[in-house]
């Protein structure tokens, strides 16, 4: 399987502010990694970096298309689907407007339509409150939302950051369930940066870890779940 | 009655043309959070190309929507040349830039075209078959003529998807880039669109007011006050705030101050919604933590 996403020597910085320091990491065609760590370790630095939202230097290549130096918006237009944390909704417009804005940069109107359906049946709660001005849809439906606007896109990688912010832990274990069919399904690549590890490794097939803007730990779920002074010292778990 | 129906109909008239500017004034708002102090100023200048290009010979409309493309054109030329540069920088910049371009306009205005006033045509002529004795031919068809841009307006906003996409923009742009919105073009379409709102507003006053470089500085004070009445960031609140203040200054102005202390309705306007309810009747209070 190639390597969808492959990142090697990444500076990524806020204004004058150096956060990551020479970061590599990498994704398969199809498979979903995620990126662990503390607060303030730089891992929603990391989204933000691949989407060029911030100063960044180094290398980012998406199937062999280097990103630095692109502006966010082609960033988008080859496939980069990016869910925000605090989920980034328009929340002045409708659930349904919202929907079409996650598809903006395609030219194919049948296939928004109907994949407009398609979400309304994933989520059946989104189609009940179709109409409704997306700010007053509880957290768990806001980021529903912000999943599906994403998908809408019909992109090649999608990017999320902390999906289970908070929410119920009910809620939570949905949305990761809905974004493994995703995975599976659709066949969608998935970058997943969590605070809650275990819930990540759950899903992910492999995982790097940040400290404050470095890379220290990586490897697959497994090995890193049974590695107990990883856990220890850095998961917490 | 008669003369307060034909005072509120005129009301309405000159209502409208403030609700225009009002909503030029909020568009630009929405996107950026400042205010367009040149914007009276463009749309006195996209008058001034209307009037040349009714020298040359063309007829009323044709140099009407020529105008207004030219204007749009400007507007967005505007945006992209003179304000994308300071887009980072701090408000008192921008404000100078502002204040910069109404001295230019103005002064240009005059060098080209003379401090002469001249007059402006209307194209509602006065026996037309829709003019009473309560409303004249050009207020009717100066209401129509706004309300149907306001409609067309209303309808692009929300209706299509560039529309959709430009309101996106103006609410939340790093999202809006996310979805591959280009966000800075957004921005210079929301200043075309300004600026051939002004035109209309410019060209539907002129005959009214006469044509002059100072044409349109005591209407955009009148177009703060209508924004501000209706809340400086919706749109909807600039239309209704203009029509009312349209009345509130004809009505007050015939019947309780006169006509020399008309303009001073809109300043007093102004600092008493600023103090008393800055939001404005429809605008949304901004919470800040500090």
């Amino acid at each position: 399987m190639s390597r969808l996403l492959e990142v090697r020597n990444l500076d990524a910085s806020y204004g004058s502010t150096k956060v990551l320091f020479d970061i590599a990491f990498g994704l398969e065609e199809g498979g979903i990694t995620a990126i662990l760590g503390a607060n303030g370790a730089g891992k929603t630095t990391t989204l933000r970096a691949l989407c060029q939202i911030c100063r960044t230097s180094g290398s980012i290549q998406l199937g062999g298309k280097e990103l630095v130096g692109m502006a966010t918006e082609d960033v988008v237009r080859l496939g980069v689907a990016h869910v925000p944390d605090g989920r980034g909704t328009f929340t002045g417009v409708s659930v349904e407007e919202n929907l079409r804005l996650g598809a903006y940069a395609r030219r194919d109107k049948r296939g928004v339509a109907e994949d407009i359906e398609r979400m309304y049946e994933r989520f059946p709660r989104l189609r009940e409150r179709r109409n409704q001005q997306a700010g007053t849809l509880s957290g768990g439906e806001q980021q529903m939302l912000a999943i599906s606007r994403a998908l809408m896109l019909r992109p090649r990688l999608l990017l999320l950051d902390e999906p289970s912010f908070g929410l119920a832990p009910l809620i939570v274990a949905e949305i990761f369930e809905i974004m493994r069919r995703i995975n599976t399904e659709d066949k969608v690549s998935m970058l997943l940066v969590e605070q809650n590890a275990s819930l990540a490794l759950d899903l992910a097939d492999n995982a790097y870890l940040l400290e404050t803007g470095k890379v220290v730990v990586s490897g697959t779920s497994e090995q890193i779940k049974n590695d107990e002074t990883v856990r220890k010292a850095y998961l917490g778990f | 009655m008669e003369a307060f129906i034909q005072q509120l109909v005129a009301g309405l008239a000159t209502g409208g043309i403030y609700a225009a500017l009002a909503l030029a004034l909020v568009m630009i708002y929405q996107s950026t959070h400042l205010i367009n102090f040149a914007q009276g100023e463009m749309a006195m200048f996209s008058t001034y190309i209307g009037w040349q290009l009714l020298q040359y010979g063309l007829s009323y409309w044709t140099a009407f929507l020529l105008a207004i493309l030219i204007s749009f054109i400007g507007g967005m030329v505007i945006q992209r040349t003179i304000l994308r540069p300071v887009e980072r920088a701090p408000i008192l910049t921008n404000v100078i830039v502002f204040i910069g371009l109404l001295v230019i306009f103005n002064s240009v205005a005059g060098w080209i075209w003379e401090h002469t006033v001249k007059a402006f045509p209307s194209p509602f002529p006065s026996d037309a078959w829709y003019a009473t004795s309560y409303f004249s031919a050009h207020n009717i068809g100066s209401v129509a003529v706004t309300l149907l841009m306001l409609l067309a307006l209303f309808a692009f906003f929300r209706l299509t998807p560039m529309g959709l996409a430009m309101r996106a923009a103006a609410q939340n742009p790093d999202s809006a880039r996310l979805v591959g919105i280009r966000v800075s073009w957004m921005l210079a379409l929301g200043w075309g669109l300004a600026a051939a709102i002004g035109a209309v507003a410019g060209m539907m006053i002129a005959p009214v007011v006469f044509l002059d470089p100072n044409m349109m500085a005591g209407i955009l004070l009148y177009g703060f006050a209508a924004a501000l009445l209706g809340g400086i960031d919706n749109p909807l609140g600039a239309v209704v705030g203009g029509f009312i203040v349209g009345v509130v200054e004809n009505l007050l102005g015939a019947y309780v101050i006169g006509t020399e202390l008309k303009l001073t309705v809109a300043l007093v306007l102004i600092v008493g919604i600023l103090m008393v309810k800055p939001a404005g009747l429809f605008g949304k209070h901004l919470v800040t933590r500090v």
